[in-house]
């Protein structure tokens, strides 16, 4: 951050926090290979019947990728993940700050939060089920409903937390509602907001998977429900290893850097919430 | 130009409560051109409630206030500089309300954080990363940016090491001359109020009211060290002033 004022010093430091960005990357590589000896080990003991080596789940995998259908139903998989949890970043995000807004609000949402953050993601499917049938309808609905709660809390929590004292300020300079909004309310609020997207995101990844093992002809979620069919267990932890690289290829591709990009001011400032 | 009396605070017949608590009776205060006033205090006697009121944080429960200045800056107890903007967009705020362009705010914030005592490479760092003294600086050039004729300090310096304070003060001082800036300051601390002020409010009790107003008329430049231990002895042995915040042996005092 010492790195001079100026359009080259500017680059410096954001190629820099690139680079450092990748890095931290080996210490990660570092646990992952260690977890995937585990399961080796593990694999060894059971047999590759009830649980396939790592080196086998991944060649199961390269071989399904082969398959444009693969493709495809990894594709319709995200695409109903996501749609849930755009849906619910929306909706979720601007309902929870006008709540946070007002007190009644905010004192009136909090039960039903309460009761939609118990409600198993199973009840809702069943609904679901019954109400949009076996098409996209279905899952996608119930993304949204498992999701919607994470990101209402988070971005009402944002907006009560507001400083009075930041109001203050904001009254003493004259700022008008644009700059308020652009420079005191949302880059507190994203403070909250995206720790509870990020939680979202993978709530509707494993949603997702659930609602098309139940619900759909097609989808990761399909393709797991007809491998455990065949008794095909390289074939299904090569869909479970599909999905969960589809979801960290999103997180750390996507949100992460964002995140980081939004939110450089806080490596200073570890101490807040 | 100061002279004429178009500009102006004025308050009249100020009383607040909150809730069925009253903190402020009948309290009528003007603070003029160019005039530094300090508004003197124990704890809890309405000081900070008077200064949002002055402020217009605040609307008052019975009397009026006239803020007459064309523009106000407040400088807060605490900093108060947002976490998510560097310093340098943090001092020019106040100009980027008032739209003034980009390349021109930063410019003159650049010039005025130079005279803070501020450098460049400081204005490029979050205020997280500053120490308490730096960012006390950036909170003074923010308030200054604006070229305020009325400025507002809410304790600002309670918080300081004597050092720092004493830089700020020379800081404040020197600021003030340039823009002229009228100055309406509450503090809990007598010998600030000394340094600083041409007129010196002390008020006392609950609901607050002001029991003493005193006159300053040495230029605040002029004051050195030895004249304010002298003042501040000087006004310690007055009875109203110990009674006001409290301080024992008013009755022995009286006798001397």
């Amino acid at each position: 951050m010492n790195a001079p004022p100026g359009l080259p010093g500017r680059l410096l430091a954001a190629s820099g926090s690139v680079l450092a960005y990748l890095w931290s990357g080996w210490g990660s590589l570092a646990s992952l290979f260690l977890f995937m000896a585990a399961w080796h080990a593990l694999a060894m003991v059971l047999g590759s019947l009830i649980l396939p080596t790592p080196v086998e789940s991944l060649q199961t995998l390269s071989r399904l990728l082969h398959d444009p259908l693969a493709w495809e139903d990894i594709a319709i998989t995200a695409r109903r993940a996501l749609t849930g949890f755009l849906l619910s970043l929306g909706v979720g995000s601007a309902a929870g700050m006008i709540a946070g807004i007002s007190l009644t609000a905010s004192m009136m949402s909090r039960p039903i939060v309460t009761l939609l953050v118990g409600m198993p993601p199973i009840a809702w499917l069943v609904l679901a089920l019954l109400w949009f049938g076996a098409g996209d309808g279905t899952p996608v609905f119930t993304v949204f409903v498992a999701t919607f709660p994470v990101i209402f809390v988070g971005a009402m929590q944002g907006t009560r937390t507001l400083d009075g004292q930041l109001r203050e300020l904001s009254r003493m300079l004259g700022l008008s509602f644009a700059m308020k909004l652009s420079d005191i309310y949302l880059p507190h609020v994203l403070s909250y907001l995206f720790p509870a997207w990020i939680t979202a995101l993978g709530t509707a990844w494993k949603v997702v998977v659930m609602a098309e093992l139940l619900s759909t002809q097609d989808g990761i979620g399909a393709a797991l429900a007809i491998s455990r069919s065949h008794l095909d267990t390289p074939s299904s932890m090569a869909w479970i290893l599909a999905l969960v690289g589809s979801l960290l290829g999103v997180e750390y591709l996507l949100l992460e850097p964002l995140k980081r990009r939004l939110e450089s001011w806080r490596q200073w400032d570890e101490s807040r919430p | 130009m100061n002279t004429l009396p178009s500009r102006y605070l004025q308050l009249q017949g100020i009383s607040h409560r909150f809730g069925y608590q009253r903190v402020l009776s009948d309290i009528a205060l003007t603070v003029h051109p160019g005039e530094a006033v300090a508004l003197v205090g124990p704890s809890g006697c309405g000081k900070t409630t008077l200064l949002k009121l002055a402020a217009g944080l605040l609307d008052p429960w019975a009397g009026k206030v006239d803020n007459h200045f064309s523009r106000t800056a407040m400088m807060f107890q605490t900093p108060r500089l947002l976490p998510w903007k560097r310093t340098g967009e943090n001092i020019a705020l106040g100009l980027k309300a008032l739209g003034v362009g980009k390349h021109e705010r930063q410019l003159r914030s650049a010039k005025l954080a130079r005279r803070m005592g501020l450098t460049p490479a400081d204005l490029d760092k979050y205020p997280a990363a500053l120490s308490g003294g730096m960012q006390s600086r950036a909170a003074l050039a923010r308030a200054f940016a604006v070229s305020p004729d009325l400025l507002l300090l809410d304790e600002a310096f309670s918080a300081l090491d004597v050092g720092i304070k004493s830089e700020l003060y020379a800081l404040l001082l020197s600021e003030r001359a340039l823009n002229d800036s009228a100055i309406l300051m509450i503090t809990h601390d007598l010998m600030e109020a000394i340094r600083l002020a041409d007129r010196i409010l002390v008020m006392a009790g609950s609901p607050g009211q002001i029991v003493i107003e005193e006159r300053i008329d040495l230029p605040a430049q002029a004051r050195d060290e030895d004249w304010l231990f002298t003042r501040t002895a000087h006004f310690l042995r007055c009875p109203e002033i110990r009674s006001a915040f409290g301080l024992p042996g008013t009755k022995k005092e009286n006798q001397s």
